[in-house]
């Protein structure tokens, strides 16, 4: 059985996916499913190229260059990579959270609707909706609506982390990438933000990238275990943790390697 | 082991001593310069210095007309050099990683950071005083304007380098074009920084003598007109502190105090900036 067998709602679909970083080869013929409305890990040890195969699906690489990928990543059957995409746009459809919160030097409400202003145009009334919408999405809401107005360098790590994630459902988008959101963070905030994602699941598609093998565990519905740029495995994450059907996958879940 | 840590501990004395001693060498002669300041221009500061223009030898006068010109001419040199530091400075760094254009800027700019004011002087009198055929307050503000670019170009660059590429991630992820990236982001968190760069840029242009030795040259008469010579303090210090008269030196050591605590001020403020930025932070 494929994984395009076992996920009947695609939203995501990566066909013989190659990234270069100059002239390494950083992935090799990637080709996995994401399917809608649900949350994915990448897992894998330091460097198997989970971080980059994340940032190639809203071409974060072309901030750099040297770095370029070959091969299509499909939303809803329409290529990414094809260059007549507009990057911004396609930007807007896929949110992102980094490993560190990055709150823009600005204060909490600015911080949300900055994304928000760049394709929409609403009502300043419209726009407090918004804000308070995001804002309780994110479960951020009770600690900052009384101070809207501060800076949002100026909250805790875990909440700026929320204030992140807020900021980036803002704008709706389709799929929200997550490279490793929690890392940064201590384990209160951690089960803060695996709470989210669980609710954010509803109205997301989540693709996550964790070091972390017990909150894929916790959190995902599917796995895909990278090594070394290659895609070892993918399948849904109860299959992969208890059952792995790839010996290297087994070694690294159970803690023999990585 | 004792013999070790003895050992250390002794390179550590030594060392610390040492630099303790260099640390006093160099804070001696700084607080020689503004004690001699003070106790030569103190004296000399009185209220005429800040109501009166400059004075013929012998007669009651002040340094008003000196210290309104350089307002004057620093203002403008600022005004003309900061926003072309600042965009060439963003240039560099937001766009500079590709092409040849950004390492040859860079490059010119080092130079000109580091080229003799007096070069800069000569230059403006070649292209615009000897063109327009006498000195003038322009010409000074022009020749400011080169100084404080590089100054302000070098600390942009520096200050929009030390923005964490995550933050023009986080930005670009959300769709954002990169003029709005780098006006709405990495410029305003890089703000107190490039802030401070211009206060270091004024600081330095106000004490600058010879680039307006060939350009705003001096007047000794009230004037504010930009197109004829204009007094400004480091000139007058430079005539006055020459001359004979002693009421002439009085009024150049005044003259001196005057620059060094408003360039000291400017210090301050600009390490108060930076601060309050570190802490917000």
């Amino acid at each position: 059985m494929t994984a395009e067998q076992i996920i009947s709602a695609p939203k995501v679909i990566v066909r013989d996916l190659n990234f270069y970083y100059g002239a390494d080869r950083a992935l090799k013929d990637i080709n996995l499913v994401i399917p809608e409305k649900m949350v994915t890990a990448f897992i894998g040890p330091s460097g198997c190229g989970k971080s980059t195969l994340l940032r190639t699906f809203n071409r974060m690489y072309e901030l750099y260059p040297k770095q370029r990928a070959t091969g299509e990543i499909l939303l809803d059957g329409e290529n990414l990579l094809d260059k007549k995409q507009d990057l911004n746009t396609l930007r807007a459809k896929i949110g992102m959270v980094f490993q560190k919160p990055t709150p823009f030097p600005m204060s909490i409400y600015d911080n949300i609707t900055f994304g928000v202003k760049l394709y929409e145009k609403l009502s300043s009334h419209e726009m407090d909706d918004r804000v308070e919408w995001a804002l309780k999405k994110a479960a951020l809401w009770n600690e900052v609506k009384d101070k809207l107005n501060q800076s949002g360098t100026g909250l805790s790590g875990g909440q700026q982390q929320r204030l992140c994630i807020a900021r980036a459902i803002a704008v709706k988008p389709q799929v929200l990438l997550l490279d490793e959101p929690t890392s940064a963070l201590d384990p209160i905030s951690t089960a803060h933000i695996e709470k989210l994602i669980d609710e954010l699941k509803k109205d997301f598609t989540i693709v996550i990238v964790t070091h972390n093998m017990q909150q894929a565990a916790r959190v995902s519905d599917f796995t895909a275990y990278m090594y070394l740029g290659d895609l070892i495995e993918f399948g849904d994450t109860s299959t992969v943790f208890t059952n792995p059907k790839r010996k290297e996958t087994e070694d690294y879940i159970t803690g023999r390697f990585g | 082991m004792s013999y070790l840590y003895t050992r250390r501990r002794l390179v550590n004395m030594v060392s610390l001593s040492v630099s303790v001693f260099t640390m006093l060498f160099g804070l001696f002669w700084l607080g020689w310069i503004l004690w001699t300041l003070l106790d030569n221009g103190l004296p000399g500061l009185s209220l005429h210095v800040f109501t009166q223009s400059t004075p013929p030898p012998g007669s009651n006068g002040g340094l008003i007309n000196a210290i309104v010109g350089s307002l004057m001419m620093v203002a403008i040199g600022v005004l003309i050099g900061t926003p072309i530091g600042i965009l060439a400075g963003t240039y560099l760094a937001e766009f500079g990683q590709r092409g040849w254009l950004a390492p040859l800027t860079r490059f010119i700019n080092d130079i000109l950071l580091s080229a003799p004011s007096i070069v800069i002087g000569i230059f403006v009198y070649a292209v615009y005083v000897a063109k327009v055929g006498h000195f003038a307050g322009w010409g000074g503000s022009f020749a400011l304007a080169i100084l404080v670019i590089p100054v302000v170009l070098r600390t942009t660059e520096n200050m929009l380098r030390l923005v964490p590429n995550s933050l023009r991630e986080a930005a670009a992820a959300l769709g954002a074009p990169q003029w709005k990236v780098i006006s709405f982001v990495t410029l305003r968190a890089a703000r107190a920084g490039i802030l401070t760069g211009i206060l270091l840029a004024v600081a330095r242009i106000s004490g600058e003598t010879a680039p307006l030795l060939f350009t705003a040259l001096n007047n000794q008469f009230w004037s504010s007109d930009m197109n004829k010579p204009l007094s400004n303090l480091p000139v007058v210090i430079f005539q006055f502190a020459m001359s004979p008269y002693e009421d002439w030196q009085n009024l150049a050591w005044a003259g001196a105090l005057i620059i060094t605590l408003s360039v000291l001020t400017l210090n301050i403020l600009a390490r108060v900036l930076f601060r309050q930025k570190a802490n917000t932070q």
